[in-house]
């Protein structure tokens, strides 16, 4: 077991699952027997604002906050918000991002335009970068709603978690309905190279 | 058996092992969850209150007839429970009493940031402060098992980054054999009539001394003593953070922050060359630490303002001389310049609250607001809100606005506010407003749920915390007998509808309200609410006029690079069919999809 802690944030918008894509994430760390902290915001941001997750995993830790400059792996629902908090990250952290746009208040009401290119911006700044077609993935699996399970399968190849830690989290948290298809949907993202 | 959970979810595992009969709370983001967990353990009986004074006291009830009692309420929260909570720290209690204050450092979802363990020394009332998610379960149990045993309330204070992140937890057993609550008779305890409450002071005093001294012996006030050239006196998430990233230093955590173990303080200041103090917001423990003349160091290089982070205080240490190895920042190439878009938090597609918030925009009202979701109507583009300054506020701001400006601007005010919050302390604002005769208008937003919380039941829902149907408050029919003689209920979804209630009821010369009935949009109880059809803008149609983005619904999009001068478009995985867009669209371009 690495003594060393693992830091992951997630990051997007209120209303795309975060929180519970990070519960998934710090379940399977627990099964594995890490110690595990990790901490959100609820509340107001809840209602369409930027939502940062943090995750936290190794033999011991303390503060339930990543450490500004010291996230390994930064996993992006949305490009923006991916884009906006890269400083959390540390020299050479990895990023894993959803391709997908979604315009705030100012974009939406024509005031202000959402920024083009961010995909390479990130790249150029951050080599270790897998850009992910979540939702169209999910499709293949058979249902688009499990684009975030399909993230989590291409964040896992990053761990170094064994496979039924992973499978033994989503059968504790997904609903049994939805199990197939997200068990799909997560070896597929964990297959998924760019 | 081991568990990730939350702080809020520890603190309710901890009521129920520690054999709690009775839970009252309001809502209030970071304590929330609190409630929403204990309301899972059928062995307590858990009740949303209508606010936190009535929680305070139905807690203290179940105390006096001998119950162990769990109280839980934000930070703002204990202002309004105030009242019976300095006397009940002269009455002390039966069974254990815990109120739990959940403090919002940085002020993520609240109006200020007041650091409530001054109340502990002001009401004269132990206070203790868990650094994970475990310690909010044990210091639950010891926190009800300190009260019994001090005859005292005993606070248990969190804060955001405590109630919200997950760590941990081992669980136990529930505690058996406590005493079966019955009622026994001690007017002379608890009924504070200025002979009882003579008798009692001295004993408040007395107790607080006891703790005090006992404060130096509980192990949950910790010394850890590792490198001496520098001390640390810390607690709560701080500790965690101090832990993080200077390992290598001595720690004096604190467990119970009011009253403070002086001696062990002492003891740490002589056993370290350097003493600070890292705590978030005011300088509490310092204050009470250099009063007994004891040399350390705090706020003079720590802000006070906003919740600590691992990044500011390496920050503030490093200008003591004091450096960490943790943290590789980035280069700056790495660091992206430009300034993005903000995204703000904003009312959902389908909102009943929009609508209301354009007309009043439209009608050019001053809006005294208060403290929900509808608060979001001061952003753009709405920005129709002047003043919002606690729960219930509106209505006596209104009256007070009233009071002073000319005729013509006294027909412009219009309080807001919703059907949890006028429940919580709107009605008393109302009965003022009546019986003074002040001419304002009141708006109620019902939405039939407390949803800026993440949608708890209240006295105008119907339904209980455990989800059980109950009595339905008829707002109109309290107005009335409130003495309001101009009650009307509108469809706050019917701009024209909506807008003739406003012009009337604010031009009428004497208190007026009304209400807005329909459901918040996330209720999900079935035949509440159903979606409408949706609707799409037919490009053909659209002038690109804009009108329609001067709601700020999620839902609608501008294209400027489409049509003549750019186009709407309706998300139709977004629009929930309310349709107001489709009333402001002079053009008739918005419509029901095909």
């Amino acid at each position: 077991m690495s003594e060393r802690v693992t830091n992951i944030l997630l990051v997007g918008v209120g209303g795309q699952g975060i929180l519970l894509a990070s519960e998934i994430l710090s379940e399977t760390f627990m099964l594995a027997g890490y110690d595990v902290k990790k901490s959100e915001i609820h509340g107001m941001s809840q209602r369409g604002g930027s939502v940062v997750s943090h995750v936290r995993y190794g033999k011991e830790v303390f503060s339930p906050l990543v450490p500004e400059g010291e996230g390994d792996i930064l996993f992006g629902f949305e490009l923006m918000e991916t884009y906006r908090y890269l400083p959390l990250l540390k020299k050479g952290g990895a990023v894993v991002v959803n391709d997908l746009e979604i315009s705030p208040p100012s974009v939406l009401m024509g005031q202000e335009t959402y920024p083009q290119g961010l995909s390479e911006k990130i790249r150029e700044r951050f080599p270790d970068f897998l850009l992910v077609d979540g939702q169209g993935i999910a499709k293949e699996a058979g249902n688009p709603r499990a684009a975030n399970t399909v993230l989590l399968g291409a964040v896992s190849r990053r761990l170094d978690i064994s496979e039924k830690y992973w499978m033994q989290a989503l059968e504790k948290m997904v609903p049994l309905k939805a199990l197939e298809v997200n068990r799909k949907a997560f070896q597929l993202g964990r297959e998924f190279q760019g | 058996m081991r568990e990730i959970i939350s702080g809020n979810e520890a603190i309710a595992r901890g009521a129920y092992e520690a054999g709690v009969k009775v839970a009252s709370a309001y809502p209030g983001t970071p304590s929330t969850e609190i409630l929403e967990n204990i309301v899972h353990y059928k062995e307590i009986d858990a009740s949303w209150a209508s606010n936190e004074k009535v929680a305070l006291e139905v807690g203290i009830g179940a105390s006096f007839a001998g119950a162990r009692a769990l109280v839980a309420m934000k930070h703002v929260g204990v202002n309004v429970a105030a009242d019976p909570l300095f006397t009940l720290s002269y009455t002390g209690v039966k069974g254990g009493l815990v109120l739990v204050t959940a403090d919002d450092p940085e002020m993520h979802s609240s109006q200020n940031e007041q650091d409530n363990r001054n109340y502990a020394k002001f009401a004269k009332v132990p206070m203790l402060e868990p650094a994970d998610s475990h310690e909010c379960k044990e210091f639950t149990r010891i926190a009800l098992e300190l009260s019994e045993q001090y005859d005292t309330p005993v606070f248990l204070r969190t804060t955001t980054r405590i109630s919200h992140s997950k760590s941990i937890v081992t669980f136990a057993e529930p505690v058996r054999d406590l005493p079966v609550p019955a009622l026994v008779k001690n007017a002379a305890k608890q009924v504070m009539l200025p002979m009882n409450a003579r008798v009692r002071h001295p004993l408040v005093e007395e107790r607080m001394k006891k703790l005090s001294s006992a404060a130096n012996s509980m192990a949950i006030n910790r010394m850890e003593l590792r490198d001496r050239t520098v001390g640390i006196i810390t607690s709560g998430v701080c500790y965690q953070y101090v832990r993080e990233i200077f390992p290598q230093l001595s720690t004096l955590k604190l467990g119970m922050v009011h009253p403070l173990p002086m001696d062990m303080i002492r003891q740490f200041a002589a056993a370290v060359d350097r003493l600070f103090v890292v705590e978030e917001l005011d300088p509490f423990f310092e204050e009470q630490i250099k009063a007994q003349g004891i040399e350390v160091s705090g706020k003079d290089f720590l802000p006070i303002c906003g919740e600590l982070t691992p990044e500011r205080i390496i920050k503030a240490f490093a200008t003591k001389g004091i450096v960490t190895n943790s943290g590789s920042f980035l280069e700056e190439a790495q660091i992206p310049k430009e300034t993005l878009p903000g995204r703000p938090p904003n009312m959902c597609p389908g909102c009943p609250h929009r609508g209301v918030f354009y007309v009043l925009n439209q009608l050019k009202a001053y809006v005294t607001g208060d403290i929900g979701c509808y608060t979001l109507g001061f952003l753009p583009p709405l920005s129709s809100m002047e003043t919002c300054v606690c729960m219930g506020a509106s209505i006596g701001n209104a009256s007070g606005v009233v009071k002073v400006v000319s005729e013509e601007e006294r027909k412009t005010v219009v309080a807001v506010i919703g059907d949890s919050t006028f429940c919580h302390t709107g009605i008393n604002g109302l009965m003022d407003m009546v019986y003074n005769k002040v001419p304002a208008t009141v708006v109620i937003l019902d939405n039939r749920i407390t949803a800026m919380t993440g949608r708890q039941d209240n006295p105008a829902s119907g339904h209980t915390l455990s989800d059980e149907p109950t009595h339905r408050m008829e707002l109109a029919d309290l107005c009335r007998a409130i003495g309001v003689r101009h009650v009307r209920v509108v469809n706050p979804f019917d701009l024209e509808e909506t807008r003739k209630a406003l012009k009337e009821e604010m031009a009428r010369p004497e208190p007026s309200v009304i209400i807005t009935d329909k459901p918040c949009i996330l209720v999900k109880r079935v035949g509440v609410f159903l979606r409408g059809p949706l609707y799409s803008v037919d490009p053909e149609k659209c002038t690109g006029c804009r009108a329609c983005l001067k709601i700020g619904c999620p839902a609608i999009q501008w294209l400027p690079n489409e049509g003549v001068r750019g186009v709407s478009r309706i998300d139709p995985t977004l629009c929930t069919g309310c349709d107001v867009c489709r009333q402001l669209c002079t053009f008739s371009a918005i419509g029901r999809a095909k």
